[in-house]
């Protein structure tokens, strides 16, 4: 289960689904951010931009947007957030997950360039 | 002062070890929060106790016959009329009746009275106030010899009987000179979150070990400038330099019925305050949804902007958003009014409430 990484602190996983991919904050960018009071789902159906904002994440002291760090069409949202935004600072990797993304085979290439768990770690330590 | 001049509490290394993220405020490295997280921190403030590290705020003392008059001429509020052993909530108001400060007078004997101000506006206010006490008035500025510690929680009066400390002859707004951990402080029944709560003052050189022997308490956990902040705003208090400024009067605050406007009397600011009529309201609004609209965001109505917000936050107490903001006009909108709020790219529906947002604050409850 390869998770690749942004330089904005996003993940993108590849699901069971060909070309299906789950999206979220890192760990790292939900300790930074604090409690979570409140996140900002993207639309299902939309298609969206590499860069463009598809969500928004609010902790107590400020408000973050994530970005879609290579583009896609919106599949699914969790929910869950709705009510319970905190799942992200529990489990930002799992649980947190905040849509999935069809993607089509060039936006595949671009995710493959991102960074992997070790090359993202290695950056936020800089 | 540090690298980047920002000054340091006493307990600045105690923060470190509790694993705290410090962030500036007021010209001080402060704690935010520790390692629980602010909602946390304001939970166990509302259901326990919690420990809040306040030593960047300052103290003043003002001794020698004629205080009590020299100081009733200088605030809004009069100080005669306090009994020794009671403390009132006041304002510094500049010359232009607008507000340089809110703080609290202790009245410490019959001329002897400690004041406790914000910690930006502390050297201001020391100016100020010296410079309007009469020759035989002493002024000490004790910010620096002083540590100041907040204890706040329903479980508050309890931790401090384990620790042989009996506060249950202090009322609301009371203070009384006691000993805690065998350290003297001055001891008040005062607060910032609505919860039974106790401020301790004491001398910087105890500050150590009095946040040790209350942290050792296993009731009391630390919290942080955050979750200070997400209770005093439930409670609707204000905070200088949101709610309070040199922009704005204390009337338009909401404050007319505390102050002591008598013809019979003056004070710094009286005329240029009675001269003007409010141009702006402070009012509560409760927003929909969690989006939390922070200061500076625009409030709507129909629209048409009609305000700003002062302070905005989630309230971990009601799970939905909350905000103070100003709203243009002489007179104050009916409780019920329907407003809309900018929080982050969004409209929020908001209504006007009264205060407080959180109903169910211990602080006032008197202990059996």
């Amino acid at each position: 289960m390869s998770f690749y990484y942004s330089k904005e602190h996003e993940w993108l996983r590849e699901e069971d689904e060909e070309n299906v991919v789950s999206l979220g904050i890192s760990s790292h960018a939900a300790d930074e951010l604090g409690d979570i009071t409140f996140v900002e789902l993207p639309e299902i159906g939309k298609t969206y931009d590499p860069g463009e904002t598809l969500a928004v994440v609010e902790s107590v002291k400020a408000a973050s947007d994530v970005y879609a760090p290579v583009g896609g069409t919106v599949v699914e949202v969790n929910e869950e957030l709705e009510d319970a935004p905190e799942t992200i600072n529990a489990s930002a990797e799992g649980d947190g997950w905040i849509c999935k993304l069809k993607l089509d085979a060039e936006n595949v290439q671009e995710m493959k360039k991102l960074m992997s768990q070790a090359d993202y770690d290695a950056y936020i330590k800089e | 002062m540090t690298e980047n001049n920002l000054k340091r509490t006493p307990l600045y290394a105690k923060h470190l070890e509790l694993g705290a993220k410090m962030v500036p405020f007021g010209g001080w490295d402060m704690p935010v929060q520790y390692e629980q997280g602010i909602l946390a921190e304001h939970a166990h403030t509302r259901t326990e106790a919690s420990l809040f590290d306040i030593s960047h705020m300052g103290e003043f003392r003002i001794k020698g016959a004629g205080a009590a008059a020299a100081l009733d001429a200088v605030f809004p509020r009069m100080v005669s009329t306090m009994k020794t052993g009671a403390c009132r909530y006041n304002f510094l108001l500049t010359d232009e009746g607008t507000v340089a400060d809110d703080l609290i007078v202790y009245r410490i004997a019959d001329e002897e009275f400690y004041i406790v101000v914000n910690a930006a506006t502390r050297e201001g206010d020391a100016a100020r106030i010296s410079a309007n006490l009469p020759q035989g008035v002493a002024f000490s500025d004790e910010s620096d010899d002083t540590v100041k510690l907040d204890l706040q929680g329903p479980k508050s009066e309890d931790v401090l009987r384990t620790m042989g400390v009996d506060v249950s002859d202090l009322r609301y707004f009371g203070f009384k000179q006691g000993e805690v951990a065998s350290i003297p402080c001055l001891i008040s029944r005062t607060g910032y979150t609505g919860e039974l709560g106790y401020e301790l003052y004491a001398a910087v050189e105890n500050g150590s070990k009095l946040w040790d022997a209350l942290l050792e308490n296993e009731t009391v956990q630390p919290a942080g400038l955050g979750a200070r902040d997400t209770l005093r705003l439930e409670m609707g208090y204000a905070l200088y330099g949101h709610e309070l400024d040199a922009d704005t009067t204390p009337i338009e605050a909401g404050y007319e019925f505390m102050l002591d406007l008598g013809d019979d009397r003056d004070f710094l600011g009286k005329r240029a305050l009675l001269a003007k009529s409010p141009v702006k309201r402070l009012t509560p609004l409760l927003l929909e949804g969690r989006r939390a609209a922070r200061a500076g965001s625009d409030v709507l109505s129909g629209g048409v902007k009609v305000g700003q917000v002062t302070s905005g936050v989630f309230s971990p107490s009601l799970k939905r958003a909350i905000a103070l903001a100003y709203v243009d006009g002489a007179n104050p909108l009916e409780e019920g009014a329907e407003l809309s709020v900018l929080a982050g790219r969004s409209e929020v529906s908001a209504v006007v409430v009264s205060l407080p947002f959180y109903k169910d604050g211990t602080a006032r409850k008197r202990k059996s």
